[in-house]
């Protein structure tokens, strides 16, 4: 792709949304739209900056980081190892392989009763709901990653006598990287999923929770601040984790 | 089955020691259920510093054979036996069948591979890496990942990878097949220069009676379905060998047409089982 052509694309990726916003704007001043359900964007920037001078938004921003953060770590990095390991010991993918295809059609949502019953409705709760989105995309793409390794890498691993940790370091890995990006690109989709869901039911601040109770105490401008937060999150991690893979997997840049 | 007596080679014959590095005893292999013979009851020994060319038929179980020579397989039946040299040097390393570089890894890091996974210190390593990608041309090359090289580059990386473990026995598997005529010219001086160089053992498999006989120091000749050997031939040509020059002679062509000639029964024989296979 030519820089030119990419260049156009970022500009129309730009302009569309502008031009929406103004329809948007204009729809509301002129009563075309219901100025309860969609107020225009102008109400909704001016409270996005009183939420801002207030600190409230601040706060819930960061409420909300700090569970996804914790919440992926806690689901990614077991999800990882366990994924390597099973794709390198097939004992280990049989024994396990059941238990996620079992498990994973069960959408999250539905098993946050259960975890506000073993968690509590501390931090906890909302950390595990995190780890508990993160968890399967990020296993079941490094098992695949894994398995889907071209037989004749190993062959040369074990031509030059690689140690099974010596594999599993310059060839599971590597090889399965490509994959595994793919999965925290989903588990992080998920995560910020199930961390608005387990605000809204249980917590006393945080992104979910301050849509819930804009709607409870009908500051609709406050709903979609919210949503507009939740928004640019999402995106700006997609950035940011296109720049991790663009690092981490060099080899791939120019096929 | 009756193995020519080795002669020793012009100008190098402290190579040829009294026990073999490679010596096989009616090696078989069965594969599946169905117990389909790949290798029939191959015996064969192979002189240490030999450069030794299998040749045959697609789908004959040469790459079978070098998969069971490199322990990479196990033989349903009979025996291999390796003479170590030097305990201290790794056996073998195999430059393996198509592309078989590590995409992930940059051509240095792939030439130090076989240096790093026995744990020689990385100056070490630095400097054997260095002088190998120097001498085949691809030092300026030693940042670029794999799929930034053309195909015979890579195949040079691949060689390079193998030559730098400084094994006892080479075992290339159809290394140029995928190569254009001109580099394969390159690249077959090429390797007679580092090989000349480094006195090792060599099984080298190929589809190409030419390249046979331009490298080899004795040539089997394979039958298709089941493998065996059909006949071992020695390939007088002294060295140092110059690729074209070799070529004018008329004793080469001879050669090569004599093993044309065994060759095109086999092929035959391997495409019409092939179509019966099919029916
Ligand atoms: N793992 C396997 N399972 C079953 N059959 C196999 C297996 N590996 C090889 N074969 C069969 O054994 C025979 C020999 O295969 P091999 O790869 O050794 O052939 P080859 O001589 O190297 O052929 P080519 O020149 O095309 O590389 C073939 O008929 C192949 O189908
Ligand atoms: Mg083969």
């Amino acid at each position: 792709m030519s820089a030119e052509v990419k260049g156009r694309d970022r500009v129309v990726g730009v302009v569309t949304p502008i031009v929406l916003l103004g329809l948007w704007e204009l729809a509301a001043q002129f009563g075309l739209l219901d100025a309860r359900f969609f107020p225009p964007p102008s109400a909704i920037v001016h409270q996005f900056a009183t939420l801002v001078a207030s600190g409230e938004l601040g706060a819930n921003v960061i409420a909300s980081l700090k569970r996804l953060a914790l919440g992926m770590l806690l689901g990614g990095v077991p999800a990882l190892f366990l994924g390597l390991a099973m794709g390198i010991s097939r004992p280990l993918r049989a024994a396990i392989d059941p238990l996620i295809s079992a498990t994973y059609p069960i959408p999250k949502s539905a098993i946050l009763p259960l975890v506000l019953l073993i968690f509590g409705l501390g931090e906890m709760s909302k950390v595990v709901m995190v780890a508990l989105g993160a968890f399967y995309p990020i296993i079941i793409n490094t098992v695949v990653g894994v398995a889907n390794i071209d037989k004749i890498y190993l062959d040369v691993g074990h031509n030059y006598r690689a140690s099974r940790w010596q594999v599993f370091r310059t060839i599971a890995l590597p090889g399965a990287l490509p994959s595994i990006m793919a999965g925290v690109k989903l588990a992080v989709g998920m995560g910020l999923i199930l961390i608005a869901i387990s605000e809204m039911v249980a917590a006393n601040d945080g992104i979910g929770y301050m849509i819930w109770n804009a709607w409870q105490v009908l500051t609709v401008d406050t709903m979609y601040v919210g949503l507009l937060v939740i928004a640019v999150l999402g995106f700006l991690f997609s950035i940011v984790l296109d720049e991790i893979e663009h690092r981490l997997i060099p080899w791939k840049r120019r096929a | 089955m009756a193995i020519a007596s080795t002669l020793s080679r012009q100008g190098r014959p402290e190579l040829v020691s009294s026990t073999p590095q490679l010596s096989l005893s009616g090696v078989s292999k069965y594969f599946g259920t169905s117990g389909f013979v790949a290798l029939d009851g191959i015996t064969m020994d192979i002189p240490q510093g030999q450069f030794f060319v299998i040749v045959g038929p697609s789908g004959c179980g040469k790459t079978t054979l070098l998969r069971i020579l490199a322990g990479l397989d196990t033989q349903s039946s009979g025996t291999v036996a390796v003479n170590r040299t030097d305990e201290k040097r790794p056996v073998n390393s195999m430059i393996f069948q198509g592309d078989s570089l590590f995409p992930w890894m940059t051509v240095f890091d792939n030439a130090a591979y076989g240096l790093r996974m026995r744990r020689v210190p990385e100056a070490q390593v630095s400097d054997t890496v260095h002088t190998w990608l120097e001498r085949i041309g691809l030092w300026r090359f030693r940042d670029r990942y794999p799929n930034q090289l053309s195909g015979g580059m890579r195949q040079r990386v691949s060689i390079v990878r193998a030559f730098a473990n400084d094994p006892e026995i080479l075992f290339m598997d159809e290394p140029f097949s995928a190569l254009d005529e001109q580099n394969k010219l390159l690249l077959h001086e090429e390797l007679l220069r580092i090989w000349e160089a480094t006195k090792k053992t060599v099984v080298f498999i190929t589809h190409s009676v030419d390249e046979a006989v331009t490298l080899g120091d004795r040539i089997m000749i394979m039958t298709a379905n089941p493998g065996r050997a059909k006949a071992v031939l020695e390939v007088p040509f002294p060295r140092p060998r110059n690729v074209l020059e070799l070529r004018q002679k008329p004793s080469y062509g001879d050669l090569v047409f004599h093993i044309w000639e065994q060759l095109r029964e086999e092929v035959q024989r391997a495409r019409q089982n092939a179509e019966g296979e099919k029916v």
